[in-house]
């Protein structure tokens, strides 16, 4: 693929813009859910959308779409955004998040929701289940390319380690992860809760092929997932620091903001009253 | 007048068995067939191919065979992935290990997102012997029969493994078949029905006053029970309850109302498995006086299978003794 224009990422960091503003809307109107991972997500989740993934918002069954699995759950309201963005269902449905009869579940459900091609919430199982994918698509000579966005909290579950270890065996080279390394989680920052690092080492020891990258700047990520095609021998990992609450400055990086919504979140900056709509003025709406 | 219910098609020497055989080798067997008719099922083993008989697959079909190591978390979410590509697979290991360990996987990648993972975790029950309680799985039936989408499977001998193994490669949903380390008797034939969800009334009396539901292993003991308290002038009747989940409502209410006592065989813990599942119907439906034989809320021990049958209170004499205690209930 082409390097990127100016217009393209001006476009893409345009498409990232309004995902991050639904991410906070949505979130303000379900009164829970996650705030700071999405919205460090929301350039990544832009550029898969609008350029990286082979996809039809209109045949989201369509078989040689490229699959993208989502294994840390709590994000999803980065997914939906860009989905509906996208156009795979209408905007407003976007409101509808974590309420009764909603296609737009607290986790993601595959059944649900066309597109969203399978159930997460419990961390530790995405890589796995997109490992099988990926193995079952290459017995069958697809070409497709099946893509897993995961969490660096995650990285603490031995599952994730055995599905490194498994596509590591089987050489899965259809399968890219991208890891959301945003240095927090629930509890604090990872390196205090339990120590992730070398991440990049520990990969490379299971036998993938690392690509670092500045998960906020879109050329690099989509240079990576070019990249990524080229590789011929290893599964790929794309390790993007992120920074959490990306977008607004005063919770960029505060681990507060992971599992908390705007109305909710810590108050010794901005009240909580206050918080969803002065997010969305620091967002430019 | 005591019979064995013709339809049934049992083995004649059903008594005086001949032929033993472990169900994890029906299911073996079973898989080959499955998969000679249909090419997308795979088979994934957690390092225990031979011991699961899953080798009988991967012998004739290397290709579709796929080695995940020690990993059963792994095992159970890979297939996953592979289901919800549109393959069919059969994950092995020990019961105790998966669905023990990988339970939560199992009920978030394959039930929530309902795609057709079959799970065969041998090893079950009491009867793996002198590996001792850890490999001695007593929890299965209860772990997976609280799962919704899910199937429970729990064949009698090694001939009904197979139909189990072939039934569930049909089926579009998860399913779980519970198989044994031990040889088991032989006593049905290719010739003896098996439906998913459809119980079989093996043995039938005309004024039963006990209504035995076996499953698994047990079942050979439970014929054997209605035999002998036949002798004592005691008229039972023998269903094999092959499908846990779901259970037969209507075999289980039908031969309780005609019974009037009723009594729930199986090697595995009271809490939760087939005598729950009996037990939740008959509440409901038509309270009946009923006994469990079934391990009683314990953990195995190393023991040879005979002694721990007898110590944990499983053997036929316990059956007859179930039986004699609860028809003086009704």
């Amino acid at each position: 693929m082409e390097a990127l224009t100016d217009e393209e990422i001006r476009e893409l960091s345009s498409h990232a813009a309004e995902i991050r503003k639904t991410i906070v809307e949505m979130l303000a109107a379900a009164g829970s859910g996650h705030l700071a991972g999405p919205l460090g997500m929301a350039d990544i989740f832009a550029a898969l959308y609008f350029r990286v993934l082979k996809h039809d918002p209109k045949d989201p069954e369509w078989v040689e779409r490229d699959r993208l699995m989502l294994s840390n759950g709590h994000i999803v309201p980065v997914r939906y955004a860009a989905m509906a963005h996208a156009g795979y269902f209408p905007l407003e449905e976007c409101l509808t998040l974590r309420k009764f009869g909603s296609r737009l579940q607290g986790h993601p459900e595959r059944e649900k929701l066309p597109g969203m091609e399978t159930t997460s919430g419990p961390l530790g199982s995405g890589l796995s289940q997109a490992a099988g994918y990926a193995y079952a698509a290459r017995m069958d000579g697809k070409d497709f390319r099946v893509f897993c966005a995961m969490s660096d909290g995650e990285q603490e579950e031995g599952n994730t380690w055995e599905a490194a270890m498994f596509a590591g065996k089987y050489r899965l080279t259809n399968l890219t992860a991208i890891m959301d390394r945003n240095n927090i989680q629930i509890d604090g920052n990872t390196e205090d809760i339990m120590p992730l690092e070398p991440l990049r080492d520990k990969y490379e020891a299971f036998n993938w092929h690392v690509i670092e990258v500045d998960g906020h700047n879109i050329p690099q990520f989509v240079a990576a997932c070019d990249e990524a095609k080229a590789i011929r021998e290893k599964p790929i990992l794309i390790l993007a620091h992120t920074i959490p609450g990306k977008g607004i400055r005063e919770i960029e990086g505060d681990y507060r903001w992971h599992g908390t919504p705007p109305g909710k979140g810590p108050t010794d900056k901005i009240p909580a009253e206050k918080q969803a709509e002065v997010f969305l003025q620091e967002l430019g709406k | 007048m005591r019979m064995l219910n013709p339809e049934m098609n049992l083995r004649a020497d059903v008594f005086d068995p001949k032929d033993f055989a472990p169900t994890r080798l029906g299911f073996g067997q079973g898989l080959v067939e499955a998969a000679d008719a249909d090419p997308r099922i795979v088979g994934l083993s957690a390092d225990l191919t031979e011991s699961t008989k899953m080798d009988l697959f991967a012998d004739k079909y290397p290709e579709r065979f796929v080695q995940m190591g020690v990993a059963e978390q792994n095992l159970a979410t890979v297939a996953a992935g592979m289901a919800n590509y549109g393959k069919i697979p059969f994950i092995t290991s020990y019961a105790a290990f998966s669905p023990g360990r990988n339970w939560e996987q199992i009920r978030t990648t394959v039930c929530i997102n309902n795609v057709p993972v079959k799970i065969v975790g041998s090893h079950a029950g009491l009867l793996t012997g002198p590996d001792g309680a850890t490999h001695q799985m007593l929890e299965d039936l209860a772990l997976m029969r609280a799962l919704p989408n899910m199937i429970v499977l729990s064949p009698c001998d090694a001939e009904e493994a197979r139909k189990v193994t072939i039934a569930a490669a049909l089926t579009k949903t998860p399913v779980y078949i519970r198989v044994e380390r031990e040889k088991m008797p032989q006593m049905t034939t290719s010739g003896t029905p098996f439906t998913i969800g459809k119980a079989n009334l093996l043995w039938d009396t005309e004024k039963p006053v006990a209504a035995l539901f076996a499953t698994g292993s047990l079942l050979h003991n439970a014929l054997l029970a209605a035999r002998e308290l036949e002798g004592q002038g005691i008229a039972v009747t023998v269903t094999n309850v092959h499908t846990i989940k779901p259970i037969d409502r209507e075999s289980i209410v039908r031969e309780a109302r005609r019974a009037g006592a009723v009594v729930s065989i199986e090697e595995h813990q009271i809490n939760g498995g087939l005598g729950g599942a009996i037990a939740e119907v008959l509440a409901q439906e038509c309270p009946t006086p009923m006994e469990f034989v079934a391990v009683k809320d314990a953990f195995g021990q190393s023991g040879t299978p005979s002694e721990l049958i007898e110590h944990y209170g499983l053997g036929v004499s316990h059956i007859v003794g179930a039986v004699r205690k609860v028809i003086t209930r009704n």
